[in-house]
């Protein structure tokens, strides 16, 4: 089946399978591989992107289901806050000490964006309750929810707010 | 500081920009070309004879390319996965140990066990196939839990190992423990269970095995926390693959916590299929695949108890453990709940005599080895519950008994009655500041206000020390190790000064791309954005042990602090040579070389460029170059500890435990980058709290079928549950690693289930209890308090 997306600001069209996952069209067809997949059971938030700009969890989504949707993935992150290096919440996780394997990073960067646009200015009991969907094995979340306070901060400024 | 970028300086991690970015090279990210898919077919039952595999619908479906199984591995000369550390038992036999296939050699034994593996062009078609291979089963009746396992009756796994009994282990003296319990005034006893924990690094265990016939190499890539044992287990005893023919690779890892230090069956599968087949082949494991094949953690059943005379001085403390070795012996199976558990159960206490025996049991489950603690965890579980039930029994303070027994900070170095010798630390000072932090003085009024909103809160402390900095060869070895345990690291100073560190630890997560920078940084003077940290390649790294046991930095620290040494004293030689001074009155300091009392210098520059175009260079005496190698053994465990306080509140209509407060001490020597230590801690701490709250892996009795299989039903710790922690150290150097590490990596979990539990049964003493185990889910607590409320309850 033909499906054509915007995949970080580029058109893709692919003729896939339409059993295909997003998460699968993502890492093996187009080679996005800052996507990842901790589980099974759509329970890790490892596979989180954003779909017109929403957090979804890509490994239960099928592709073909998004057709003619906007799709972006860690890999195309920062270039969606005015092209600078890196995304404020990427220099967060970075300054805070938010990430240890990276394996959940991704993911977490992903779903806190997504949590500022919703909550800009979120109190550590909000983030927490916010990354309810995001598993990390390693940090203990201490610094994680550090992190997106901070980027949270640094986007606010952004706008003006 | 002198140094911005040296020892004890709060910088951010070098390694960071790949992983916020996407960039991270992880196993399941690589493609090879002509690269093939694996997928295992695995037993749905947890103990059955394998009377046949019938592959013929399978190796019909186009794009199949093999399914090969156990007989195939037997008609290849594939050996069994070694087991890499031997026990002997109180009658001075060797531990049984049992041979364990990489494929099921014509039984199963637990669900999960691996007995065929699919190859096909893609995953669906590997999938697929998998599903119509058909295997013919003679189910048997399993022994799951440790209980069952060792009843007279119970079904046996290895028809040669009587009582599924793999060896019956002790340590200590027996008879001194038996006069102490005589004479003493009081006993107090405990039972628990130490519950299963399953590690799931959020990255799952993948591995990709190509063979290039032009060169005759074979290379695979896997998640592992050390691809040079990988490389030694796997070439040598199981695929007699030469050790310079075989390249193994660990590129980023994403999470370990032991999970990733065995040497697992299906990297020996993979290895020997695409030689076999002559094409790539990658196997990604999925996380429900992860939980019935990733080794599990913990699991022993244990009585205790401790005798004390009537000022609550502990006089002996005496042990048996039933532990859990799952369907086979992994890597380290053996080793976990003998070795690296009895030694530590002295604690921070001057426990005059301990008497440990440990059975350890082959029961129809997944094999179980070390997971973040491994043994330690459990020794002081055991030890910091004990100690509040002994303080209840006498109506003492629960500070006071600690207080009382903690080894004082004058009387270290300090022989335990456990074989090992504690070099350095201050229990009693990790304690009195954990108690001022966490506002021990202030817990009444809190309770109170708790009480009014209709809620139980509790306070706990746990004070522990652990061995670890895995390990020194020789004493290791006496322990059955059949290996040494030394870290290696070379120091490659380029012609710009530039220098390129080798060594043989692996970082997935730790950050060593930093920490051991910073180690070089101190060393040098030269900035870490100029050190470039290679480790996890077989084919770059001249060899090493890994991480794992908190030894990074103890062991692999101390071996690139040697290197690092020896560049100084070459340069010193250059410099010399170039100064016209005598080798002693050169100095480094700062990176540079000087004379002392002169000002006549060479920068660490100019120094490393003659080296490489010795123009000025005394080339009669020293050889070009400028490149070090160190080999470090170390003399002895190191000994971090620290005393962890939690605070918690219970609903009483419920059940359910909110962590509200958490406070950490830990002595883990000189801390190299603090922002990582603590990051460190936060991540034990939660490990060893989702112990306590609300990991488990439960099985069904019956039928050993895991049910706990998913995120759905083994419940992780997610950012809700956790307070924010107060993370402080209160460090007493190690006193013989080169920089006074102790090692940081592990202490988190070991201090915090105790405290947590410690915390809950506080809450709950008002109902009269003196014990829960893990862990505190809702629906136990819940049922506990029930129990406790009933009228026959309060006699
Ligand atoms: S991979 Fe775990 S939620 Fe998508
Ligand atoms: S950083 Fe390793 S899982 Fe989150």
């Amino acid at each position: 089946m033909d499906v054509a997306l915007e995949v970080n600001g580029a058109a893709v069209r692919h003729d896939i399978r339409e059993n295909t996952l997003l998460v699968d069209l993502l890492r093996e067809t187009l080679g996005l591989t800052g996507t990842h997949v901790g589980c099974d059971t759509s329970q890790c938030g490892a596979c989180v992107v954003h779909v017109d700009g929403r957090a979804i969890k890509s490994c239960t989504v099928l592709a073909v289901a998004l057709d003619g949707s906007s799709v972006t993935t860690i890999e195309g992150l920062a270039a969606t806050a005015g092209g600078d290096a890196l995304h404020p919440m990427q220099t967060a996780f970075h300054e805070k000490h938010g990430l240890q394997c990276g394996f959940c990073t991704p993911g977490m960067i992903m779903s806190a964006v997504d949590l500022v646009r919703q909550n800009p200015a979120p109190t550590e009991r909000e983030v927490r309750a916010g990354l309810e969907g995001n598993l990390c094995r390693c940090t203990g979340y201490q610094n994680i929810v550090a992190a997106v306070i901070e980027g949270a901060r640094v986007m606010r400024e952004r706008q003006g707010v | 500081m002198a140094n911005p970028t040296g020892i004890g300086a709060a910088i951010l991690r070098k390694e960071d920009r790949r992983f916020i970015t996407g960039r991270g090279n992880y196993v399941a990210d690589l493609k090879r070309p002509g690269m093939t898919m694996g997928v295992f077919v695995r037993s749905p039952h947890a103990h059955a004879m394998v009377r046949g595999v019938d592959a013929t619908a399978a190796l019909a479906m186009p794009g199949v390319l093999a399914v090969l199984t156990g007989a195939d591995l037997a008609a290849d000369g594939v050996g069994g996965l070694p087991v890499g550390w031997g026990i002997t038992g109180k009658d001075g036999l060797p531990m049984k140990e049992p041979p364990h296939p990489a494929l099921a050699d014509g039984k199963v034994r637990y669900v999960g066990d691996a007995v065929a593996f699919v190859v096909a062009e893609t995953l669906e078609l590997a999938r697929q196939a998998a599903e119509s291979v058909v295997v013919d089963y003679d189910v048997l009746p399993a022994a799951v839990g440790v209980l069952d396992a060792v009843r007279p009756d119970a079904p046996l796994l290895f028809d040669d190992v009587p009582g599924n009994l793999c060896c019956d282990w002790d340590m200590g003296d027996r008879a001194a423990v038996d006069a102490a319990f005589a004479g003493a005034a009081h006993v107090a006893r405990i039972s628990l269970t130490n519950n299963r924990l399953i590690g799931n690094p959020m990255e799952p265990r993948a591995a990709v095995a190509e063979y290039e016939s032009s060169t005759d190499r074979t290379t695979l890539w896997t998640t592992s926390q050390f691809p040079h044992v990988v490389r030694l287990l796997m070439g040598n005893f199981v695929l007699k693959i030469p050790q310079h023919k075989l390249r193994v690779v660990a590129p980023d890892v994403g999470g370990g916590f032991g999970v990733k230090q065995f040497h697992y069956a299906e990297e020996a599968v993979l290895t020997w299929a695409a030689r076999r087949i002559g094409r790539p082949i990658k196997w990604v494991c999925d996380r429900s695949e992860g939980f019935i094949s990733d080794a599990h953690g913990r699991d022993h059943v244990t009585e205790a108890e401790m005798a004390l005379d009537e000022t609550g001085k502990f006089l002996a403390l005496r042990v048996s453990t039933l532990a859990n070795m799952g369907g086979y012996l992994s890597t380290f199976g053996p080793n976990i709940p003998t070795n690296l558990y009895a030694p530590l159960l002295a604690g921070v206490y001057t426990t005059p005599a301990i008497y440990c025996e440990v059975k350890c049991v082959f029961t129809n489950t997944v094999p179980v080895d070390a997971y973040r603690g491994a043994g330690r965890p459990e020794a002081t579980f055991l030890v910091e519950r004990l100690v509040d039930i002994c303080a209840a029994e006498l109506g003492m303070d629960r500070i006071a008994i600690r207080r009382r027994n903690m080894i004082p900070k004058e009387a270290y170095p300090y022989q335990t009655p456990m074989v090992v010798e504690y070099d350095s630390g201050d229990p009693v000072g990790c304690m009195d500041r954990a108690l001022e932090v966490a506002d021990w003085a202030g817990f009444a009024a809190r309770k109170q206000e708790s009480a009014r909103r209709g809620r139980y809160r509790g306070i706990g402390i746990s004070t522990y020390v652990e061995a670890c900095g895995l390990a020194p060869s020789r004493l290791a070895i006496r322990m059955g190790a059949r290996g040494g345990l030394y870290e290696s690291a070379t120091v490659r100073v380029h012609p710009t000064g530039d220098v390129t560190v080798l060594i043989g630890t692996h970082s997935h997560g730790q950050g060593h791309e930093t920490t051991f920078a910073q180690i070089v940084s101190e060393k040098l003077g030269v900035p870490v954005e100029r050190i470039d940290i290679v480790f996890g390649d077989t084919d770059k790294v001249q060899f090493g042990m890994g991480t794992y046991g908190s030894r990074s930095l103890v062991v692999g620290g101390s071996a690139l602090s040697k290197a690092a040494d020896k560049i100084i004293l070459k340069g010193r030689k250059i410099a010399a040579h170039q100064l016209e001074a005598g080798l002693d009155d050169v100095v480094f300091e700062n990176g540079v070389f000087s004379v002392v009392g002169t000002d006549r210098r060479r920068s660490f520059d100019e120094i490393s460029l003659s080296a490489y175009v010795p123009a000025d260079f005394p080339l009669e005496a020293l050889e070009p170059g400028l490149e070090e190698q160190a080999y470090y053994d170390p003399v002895n465990f190191s000994y971090p500890g620290g005393a962890h306080i939690a605070e918690v509140e219970v609903d009483r209509e419920t059940g359910s435990v909110e962590l509200v407060a958490y406070t950490a001490v830990d002595d883990v020597g000189t801390v190299i980058n603090p922002i990582i230590v603590a990051g460190q801690l936060h991540g034990g701490i939660t490990q060893g709290v989702g112990q306590a709250l609300c990991e488990s892996a439960v099985y069904d009795e019956g039928s050993g079928q895991l049910l706990s299989g998913s995120f759905m039903d083994y419940c992780m710790p997610r950012a809700d549950m956790m307070p924010r922690m107060e993370i402080q150290t209160h460090s007493t150097p190690c006193a013989h690693t080169d920089l006074g590490t102790k090692g940081c990596g592990e202490v988190g979990t070991i201090g915090s289930p105790a405290a947590v539990t410690n915390a809950i049964v506080d809450a709950l003493s008002e109902l009269g209890i003196a014990h829960i185990d893990m862990p505190a889910s809702p629906n136990r607590i819940w049922r506990i308090m029930q129990n406790a409320r009933l009228p026959h309850a309060a006699e």
